[in-house]
């Protein structure tokens, strides 16, 4: 998402980092490629101003005299400012006192509002609420028809009347308290900031509805106009969070910066793909670190701790230190981590590896993992749990039947049994015993250190390892042989 | 109707800097950050704005000129000169003839093919519409009541179905019926998704295994996008030969520069303009009328 950004600064930076002090001149220096970064990225040229003009306050200020060296202040300067101006604080959802909290949606066609309902709908779903959507866009052919689909799909009841918008919304709250439902998500028409009519229209709905809280949809891949439609919706709705759609793209985001820097209501959740469990709060810290090129472990961590499945992993490890760790096993790791979405938007989450990812052809490194699970699919149960079973005819067979190449069947084996000495070594290293203590206790323990503002390049396979596995490869097991011979 | 009568209130949205530079008539250092700020804030995009930028600088120091008036013109010369005399026809040929319509989500495929379909049937052609969105969720819906509206046929399939197939099928059927044309609407897709760019590849290969040609595919862009624009581009072209931009939605920004940056870049014209929601909201893209609306160029928006 932020990669453009993230690239540029990693760049900036670095050579920052290797001058030994920092000039009026390297200043500037340094601020026009920010600038030109920004720009890059579509945030608003007015916002672009006031972010240099802190940067500059207090890069030239006193701070620069300190113990740390100039380029790791110039660092944690402009990573405190982009945080400030990505918002600051997570935002925290707040309900009515008295049920149903109702929820406003507006924005642009095609922004994402009918999508991002559905997202919302789920996302209070999962947090135990019981949503209900209401279909208030009677514009475009067959949008409620669309919301309906998605309503059904996640198990939410839809609403809707071909009447007039304010009469839906007003139907719609009633059905909801009727229905004992405690959150209410109006998904209206999309419209053009400029349109007086319709956005009289939407004035209309906020007026006889109420809402606790209005939310503008905007598109991460959007321009310079951003910060104009947002503030042409704000005048009209007071509006209270953004929703930032389409953020899976390669889009830089700059619409992020720019609304809430200048409309000034926080980013209240991220739409980051097409699933509608795509959807999570917007977390301003961690999006700044992952534009200044540090990695976005925190978000890693919990796709790990929410789809991977805890007690299976740990079965694995168990496995793995009694030695009985197969090519099954190995095939369901492989399994859990594509779990979490495609490798490369799991890898880009990882501190210094937005830069290395750049050059990587995703389709390559999907490949190899689909062949991979091609030639362990094509090993029989025996050959699968003993590796050494498989000779010159069998490594043939299995190499027809995934449409590999014997070298290929060659190399996983090889690889395999290299996994296998590593962790015969790695539970030989450490005191005894420790790892099975530490097994299952906290879900925080395999937990990797975040990354630090100066430390960008720390711990990148600290940051890959994942629980369970992770903790039973740092600890120690019995030192046991492998389940054949190893060479 | 000109696309600036067309953009009403659209067209007023970033013309303050190219109002300054006109009013203070005398040509300096401010007149040209006052350029490069309208420019950036029609999307251009940084390098293009310092590319045409640097080619007017050098033309007014050349000229001698001291009259900002004069150095809009060179503006307005020189974008037009880069947006050149390119053919922006829609290529017909072969039976039928394909023309397909991919970009991100949102951008309005469904409503663009919906427009071009009206414009069709009234000039006399006869259309099949396909319904290759199998993944929006009433994406089919959408496309079945502008069918109904404009009166061409709309080939369907299951949602979820393979859109390579739903295709193939539109274009089986305009064959044995003897229409001219099919108009492929196709799911949005971000062009990060690899997986998703290749099924587009298939659709595309698919839409020619049978007597049809594609002869346009059309990348649909809003014009509310940012540098984002240029990268769409290029991957939607990787993925399935893009031979012309759709600008929708101008009526709401007036702004769209990305695509002198497209049109440098990869050769790909804008061909057709969407300014509004109505079925004859689609115009033919006017490169003079474009660069006019976008600045206010002309000397008329003053009176």
């Amino acid at each position: 998402m932020f990669e453009g950004l993230t690239s540029r600064f990693e760049g900036i930076l670095r050579r920052a980092r290797s001058r030994g002090r920092l000039g009026p001149k390297e200043v500037e220096d340094l601020l026009r490629e920010i600038r030109l970064a920004l720009l890059e990225a579509d945030v608003h040229l007015d916002v672009v101003r006031i972010f240099l003009e802190r940067i500059r306050e207090r890069a030239l200020g006193t701070e620069l005299s300190g113990v740390l060296n100039p380029g790791q202040q110039v660092v944690k300067i402009v990573l405190e400012e982009l945080t400030l101006i990505l918002g600051g604080e997570t935002m925290k959802f707040t309900y009515a006192a008295k049920p149903p909290t109702v929820v406003l949606l507006a924005g642009l066609q095609g922004s994402g509002k009918t999508t991002t309902a559905a997202k919302l709908a789920r996302w209070f779903k999962s947090r135990g609420r019981n949503p209900m959507l209401v279909g208030v866009d009677l514009q475009r052919p067959a949008a409620v028809a669309q919301l309906e689909t998605l309503g059904e799909r996640i198990g939410v009841p839809v609403f809707s009347r071909p009447t007039d918008p304010v009469a839906v919304v007003v139907a719609g709250r009633a059905e909801a308290s009727r229905l004992g439902r405690d959150v209410v998500i109006l998904d209206t028409a999309g419209r053009l900031a400029i349109d007086d009519e319709l956005m009289e229209e939407i004035s209309g709905i906020s007026a006889a509805v109420q809402p606790d809280h209005t939310l503008l949809v905007v598109d991460s891949m959007m321009g310079q106009d951003a910060v104009n439609v947002a503030t042409a919706f704000h005048e009209r709705l007071n509006l209270d969070a953004v929703v930032l759609s389409k953020l899976d793209g390669d889009a830089r985001g700059g619409a992020a910066l720019s609304v809430r820097e200048v409309v000034g209501c926080p980013i209240a959740f991220a739409s980051t793909g097409e699933g509608l469990s795509d959807l999570d709060l917007f977390h301003p810290h961690r999006m700044a670190s992952r534009i200044l090129g540090m990695g976005d472990v925190e978000t890693l961590i919990e796709q790990v701790e929410t789809t991977y499945d805890r007690e299976q992993a740990e079965n694995a490890a168990a496995r793995m230190l009694e030695g009985r760790f197969t090519l099954d096993d190995f095939l369901e790791q492989i399994h859990q981590l594509r779990r979490m979405g495609p490798l490369s938007s799991v890898m880009k989450m990882v501190p210094g590896m937005s830069q290395q990812m750049a050059g990587v052809d995703e389709a390559l490194d999907e490949g190899r993992i689909d062949r991979l699970e091609g030639i362990i699919n094509s090993m029989t149960p025996a050959e699968r749990i003993d590796p050494g079973l498989i000779d010159g005819s069998r490594r043939l067979r299995i190499a027809t039947g995934s449409g590999t190449q014997p070298s290929d069947v060659t190399q996983l084996v090889r690889q395999f049994r290299e996994m296998h000495k590593m962790m015969k070594k790695m539970g030989g290293r450490g005191p005894g015993g420790r790892s099975s203590k530490r097994r299952g206790k906290g879900r925080r323990g395999g937990r990797p250190p975040m990354a630090e503002p100066t430390g960008s390049d720390r711990s990148v396979t600290k940051g890959l390892s994942l629980p369970g596995l992770g903790d039973a490869t740092e600890g120690t097991g019995p030192d046991l042989p492998g389940p054949w011979p190893l060479d | 109707m000109s696309l600036r009568s067309r953009l009403g209130r659209a067209r007023n949205a970033i013309s303050a800097q190219v109002l300054g530079v006109r009013s203070a008539s005398t040509v300096d250092a401010s007149t040209w950050n006052a350029l490069e700020e309208a420019l950036i804030l029609a999307d251009l995009g940084v390098s293009t704005t310092a590319d045409v930028l640097t080619a007017v600088r050098q033309r007014a120091d050349a000229e001698a000129v001291d009259e900002s008036a004069i150095v809009l013109d060179l503006l307005r010369a020189e974008f037009v000169e880069r947006l050149g005399a390119v053919d922006r026809s829609l290529a017909r040929g072969g039976h039928p003839a394909v023309w397909l319509f991919v970009g991100v989500n949102g951008v309005g495929k469904t409503t663009t093919v919906g427009k071009l379909a009206h414009m069709e049937v009234q000039a006399g052609t006869s259309v099949v519409l396909a319904a290759g969105d199998t993944f929006r969720a009433a994406a089919v819906d959408q496309l079945a009541l502008w069918g109904d509206k404009v009166g061409a046929p709309v080939v369907r399939g299951a949602e979820g179905a393979d859109p390579s197939s739903v295709i193939f099928d539109a274009v089986e059927h305009a064959a044995a019926v003897g229409a001219d044309l099919v108009l492929a609407d196709t799911a949005g897709r971000v062009h990060t998704r690899g997986n998703l760019m290749d099924e587009l590849s298939k659709v595309r290969r698919v839409a020619e295994k049978g007597a049809g040609t594609v002869t346009e595919t059309l990348l649909v862009i809003d014009s509310t996008t940012g540098q984002n624009g240029l990268i769409q581009a290029r991957r939607f072209t990787q993925a399935a030969d893009v031979t012309g931009v759709v600008l929708t939605k101008l009526d709401g920004s007036a702004r769209g520069g990305i695509v002198v940056a497209v049109q440098e870049e990869l050769g790909i014209p804008v061909k057709m303009v969407g300014v509004g929601e109505g079925p004859d909201d689609l115009i033919e893209f006017d490169p003079v009328e474009f660069v006019d609306a976008l600045f206010e160029l002309d000397s008329d928006v003053e009176a």
